[in-house]
């Protein structure tokens, strides 16, 4: 079978949410990076495929897709039956709490922690000038949700359970920002459970492999 | 078999997401009522269903969940088979209606629903819309409706010929937007798009609201 195509830079957080999924299924790959800074994102050949202009899209076969959440949805239940086992839940019910907990992510756990990583690890790297009264309101969101999220990882290895989810992999590559690149690292660390959690997930052979791939990338 | 229960309220557009798809899929439900204004939602026992404090939440059974975009996959799963299928028939199918779905909670929802807040919300708690933020939002929405004005030029509905939970998650917001805010030329201004919502819009379901 023909590897699927992820397109997109590995720095973008939807692309490695969508790698992190296919490294997690063991999916045969080929990852085309696309240049944001020369604005490939906005040229004709890529919005035929996407057109919000946005990163990432997979072609899988006949089958285009875009929004990593819906990619990572998308890969998790076709290969279901390899690598990592058991990501959407084993029932309906537990299918649904990881849903609910993908949507947290995608709602409220996302704006505030995506605002903080571009205006602290990247608007600088652009000459872009910072907001601090927004990073300041950002900021105070983002504790706010991480405090609810401390009681329930108090009470639940995993978002959706015991078992690692999709829902743990959503948050993974904005977490990764946070801790490594904004300052606000404590953030995440200062919460016992959250950083266990965090600790935890970020340490898998899948995440493990994309800051590997960062790594290398930076080193070009 | 006990009925499912939701807690929201009838006005909030994520309430109506849910009531909507309970609907279409032909589900007995009740619905109790959460007092936003006095507070309720932030209260010990409403965080107890959803610890953010946000509605709604359902209880089926043992299963307590809230997200009205999860709760309305579940929903649209569980009930395969009964009322409007609104998932597609196939894998690829379906991760096209997910697609789209994301595209609504990403993109259109955001600016459309600051729109709503500007107007519904900030009025009730003593402050002035701000027609500069409203503006602004209104232009981001016109950008996304003008990508689904050429998807919806090529394709029935959202994620292909077939009505789904991607259309169906459009319902609540695009209504006040256009019966409340006053921004129907956005629709209206755009054939495939005003088709699609007429289309939409005017199902047996949505118009008993």
């Amino acid at each position: 079978m023909a590897a699927v195509k992820l397109y997109g830079p590995l720095a973008s957080t939807a692309t490695s949410r969508a790698l992190a999924c296919l490294l997690e299924k063991q999916v045969e790959y080929q990852l085309i990076p696309v240049d944001l800074k020369k604005r490939e994102q906005k040229k004709p050949g890529f919005l035929a495929m996407q057109p919000f202009g946005q990163v990432p899209v997979l072609q899988d076969g006949a089958l285009t897709l875009f929004e990593s959440r819906a990619i990572v949805r998308y890969i998790a239940e076709k290969y279901a039956a390899q690598g990592t086992i058991g990501l959407l839940g084993k029932s309906l019910a537990e299918r649904a709490v990881i849903e609910q907990w993908m949507e947290v992510e995608s709602q409220t756990y996302n704006p505030p922690s995506s605002f903080l990583v571009f205006q602290l690890a990247f608007a600088p790297l652009w000459g872009i000038p910072q907001n601090q009264t927004e990073i300041a309101k950002n900021e105070k969101k983002f504790s706010n949700v991480l405090d609810v999220y401390e009681k329930r990882l108090s009470e639940s290895k995993y978002l959706a359970g015991d078992e690692f989810s999709i829902a743990d992999l959503s948050h993974l590559p904005n977490t990764e920002y946070i801790v490594k690149a904004t300052g606000k690292a404590e953030l995440i660390t200062s919460r016992k459970y959250v950083n266990a959690w965090w600790e935890n997930i970020s340490s898998r052979d899948s995440w493990k492999k994309i800051r590997e791939m960062s790594k290398a990338d930076s080193k070009k | 078999m006990a009925m499912i229960k939701v807690h929201g309220h009838h006005l909030s557009t994520a309430t109506r997401l849910v009531l909507c798809c309970l609907e279409e899929k032909q589900v007995d439900y009740e619905l109790a009522f959460v007092d936003l204004s006095a507070g309720d939602h932030k209260q010990p026992q409403y965080l107890a269903l959803n610890p953010f404090g946000v509605v709604p939440s359902i209880q089926d059974g043992d299963l307590t969940l809230f997200e009205s975009r999860a709760v309305i996959k579940y929903l649209a799963t569980k009930y395969r088979g009964q009322g409007t299928e609104l998932l597609g028939n196939n894998v690829s199918e379906q991760a096209l209606v997910d697609q789209w779905c994301e595209v609504e909670g990403q993109s259109f929802n955001p600016p459309a629903s600051t729109i709503l807040f500007q107007t519904f919300v900030v009025p009730i708690k003593g402050g002035r819309t701000d027609e500069a933020v409203v503006k602004m939002n209104v232009e981001k929405v016109v950008k996304v409706l003008d990508i689904y004005e050429e998807r919806l030029s090529k394709s029935k509905y959202l994620a292909g010929d077939f009505f789904s939970l991607a259309d169906l998650q459009h319902l609540p917001c695009t209504e006040y937007l256009i019966n409340g805010c006053g921004k129907g030329d956005v629709i209206s201004s755009r054939k495939h798009v005003k088709a699609w919502w007429k289309d939409i819009s005017s199902r047996p379901v949505e118009e008993s609201h």
